[in-house]
């Protein structure tokens, strides 16, 4: 008797066991996986429900409204600083960028421009919560696939740049800066030599943060080829940012539709990748925030001098007008459609949130994936509650 | 289509402005001439945006000439505007909310007026794509009659007015003809009413009406305090 060889016996393993999938009539039941409201992956309590067939999901409806706040309706009966601090909340993680284009859209209906060094300082708030919101990101995306470590990395160093705005502005979370006409306050002393000590150590954690994970076999293999998003598909569902740069689609407002801020005065780049995978939109964020760091020392270095504020009214009414401004947030394309007759209060705020685009893809996108990927495609997306529900 | 080097250099702004402008009265005429008469209204802000307001028969063919014929790919968002004025009152110095059926309402003007590109009827669909390549936006405008809430789908052209047509049904009560399932997007399923529209109250503030404007006094800072005290009786 022969004995027989590893390879025959692998062979004959093999056999047996197609032979056992042709015989045996496996019969799957439809099941429905309720994910959230209350999930980790979901940065606030958006509820999934998937329909899976065994483990791969046919139809997926994303639920959300358990956090719908009605700021649009809100915002009809409040004065136009008064707005602010609403849509502070739309986007907790990057909240300064959140009052952005609502004020621009203000100043621009009443014709007034900030002065030169607010618009900087506008700017370099605006990127440092861009770093912020997006380091937050970095760790999470780490964490949704099971590496632990990135989020305290973040969390530790995202705390630099929380300070210092918290340093500039009072407000860790909340600003509420922005002003129309410019800035409620100057920078205090000794800001911009700590700021910038804080931008080497967002690049140092950005170095760790590939070292941990780009190349990872486990993250890669999680990551790679996930949840890919045609240019075309992503243009169609109006997703922005960091998710159709991934895509291959080289547009950023920050540059082709500059309104207001100073981005068109730095030396930076716009970083796309052709895979369109959540790997590709991992990378495209990493390269972002190295971007913005580079982008807050040169506004450091060049801060023009003068006042912050220019001359406006006391008490604020917008001229008759309709306006649309959008700005490149972290999440994405930000805009807000306001819409005055003249008075106290907006006649009407329409607020388009990059996540609510964003995230209408993902009854497309889940259709034909695994279990496990939907984190992985949801953490990738990277949405902010607030930034859907509104 | 989409630009995939991303070594371009950013746009300039200086002769943009001029150049756009010409840009938008080009696609303006281009608009004008595949609509004919259902280009109902226009308006035009030179160097920075583009309205046209299209009849509503033409609202879904508008949208696919705007995206496969003039390569505005980019769905950026839809919505609805209730030109009705509030029969409570907008102003934040009311100090107390105005209730429907009282004699007050009869003191709030309640004509309607339209923005900008005009209008006929109390509601109006808007929707904003853009065209990425040249980095251009257009809001397109629609009025749709009290009689007859509906209008074309925009979902077979831009996959993703779904939600933002859900949204708009829910918050206005806007019907869109040939979308594929207009449910509750942010309200619970029974809701009743429409909460963007402008009779609806805010419950808010009725239940506890604003202290109105509270913060006038002279603040640190402001070094002219007979420009400030103007300004304040300017408002009231």
């Amino acid at each position: 008797m022969t004995a027989i060889s590893d390879r025959e016996q692998l062979g004959y393993i093999a056999a047996q066991a197609a032979d056992a999938r042709v015989n045996v009539e496996i019969e799957t039941e439809g099941m429905t996986l309720n994910i959230g409201p209350q999930h980790p992956a979901t940065h606030g309590t958006l509820r999934i429900v998937a329909r899976l067939d065994g483990e791969q999901v046919i139809a997926a409806d994303p639920i959300m409204g358990y956090m719908h706040r009605g700021y649009e309706k809100l915002a009809e009966v409040r004065t136009y600083p008064q707005v602010t601090t609403l849509i502070n909340r739309i986007d907790w993680v990057g909240s300064f960028a959140n009052e952005v284009p609502f004020i621009l859209a203000a100043e621009k209906l009443m014709d007034v421009e900030a002065p030169p060094r607010a618009a900087w300082i506008r700017t370099i708030l605006f990127e440092m919560s861009r770093i912020a919101n997006i380091s937050l990101f970095l760790g999470d995306m780490g964490l949704q696939v099971g590496a632990v470590t990135p989020a305290f990395f973040a969390f530790r160093d995202r705390e630099h740049v929380l300070n210092q705005i918290e340093a500039a502005t009072g407000g860790r979370f909340h600003p509420n800066f922005d002003r129309i006409g410019g800035l409620k306050d100057d920078l205090p002393a000794g800001w911009i030599a700590e700021t910038k000590r804080a931008m080497k150590k967002i690049r140092s954690f950005c170095d760790e943060i590939e070292g941990l994970l780009q190349g990872n076999e486990i993250f890669e293999a999680r990551c790679r080829g996930i949840g890919v998003i045609p240019a075309d598909v992503g243009l169609s569902y109006g997703l922005s940012g960091a998710n159709i740069r991934a895509s291959g689609v080289n547009w950023d407002t920050r540059r082709d539709n500059p309104c207001g801020l100073v981005h068109s005065e730095l030396d930076w780049k716009v970083w796309t990748h052709p895979d369109g995978d959540s790997f590709a939109r991992f990378w495209v964020r990493l390269q972002e925030v190295r971007e913005s760091t580079k982008m807050v020392d040169q506004l450091c270095d060049g801060l023009p001098s003068g006042p912050v504020m220019a001359k406006v009214p006391r008490i604020i009414k917008v001229p008759a007008g309709e306006a649309y401004v959008e700005t490149e947030n972290p999440l994405g394309v930000m805009g807000y459609y306001v819409v005055s007759k003249g008075d106290l209060t907006p006649y009407r705020v329409k607020i388009r949130s990059a996540s609510f685009n964003n995230i209408s893809i993902t009854p497309w996108l889940l259709k034909g994936v695994y279990v496990p990927d939907i984190v992985t495609i949801l953490g990738s997306l990277y949405f902010i509650l607030g930034d859907i529900d509104r | 289509m989409s630009r995939l080097s991303s070594t371009d250099t950013p746009v300039e702004g200086e002769t943009e402005v001029v150049e756009s402008d010409e840009a938008r009265k080009a696609l303006l005429a281009k608009i004008q001439t595949e609509f004919g008469d259902a280009v109902v209204g226009s308006h035009l802000a030179p160097g920075d945006d583009l309205w046209v307001r299209v009849d509503r028969s033409a609202w879904a063919a508008a949208g696919a000439y705007l995206k496969t014929g003039l390569g505005f790919e980019y769905f950026n968002f839809l919505s609805a505007i209730d030109w009705k004025p509030s029969p409570f009152g907008r102003d934040m110095d009311a100090q107390v909310d105005l209730s429907l059926g009282h004699d007050e309402a009869s003191e709030i003007d309640m004509a309607i007026e339209q923005g900008v590109a005009g209008g006929d009827t109390r509601f109006q669909v808007f929707a904003r794509v853009n065209d990425i390549v040249n980095g251009r936006g257009v809001t397109l405008k629609a009025d749709v009659p009290d009689d007859d809430l509906s209008i074309d789908s925009w979902v077979p052209v831009y996959s993703g007015a779904n939600w933002h047509e859900r949204e708009c049904w829910e918050m206005f009560g806007i019907s869109f003809e040939g979308h594929p399932g207009l449910r509750h997007i942010y309200l619970p399923a029974g809701f009743e009413g429409n909460p963007l529209r402008k009779d609806y109250p805010l419950l808010a503030r009725r239940l506890k009406p604003w202290p109105g404007i509270v913060d006038v006094e002279q603040m640190p800072g402001d070094d002219d305090p007979a420009d400030a005290a103007e300004t304040t009786e300017e408002a009231e």
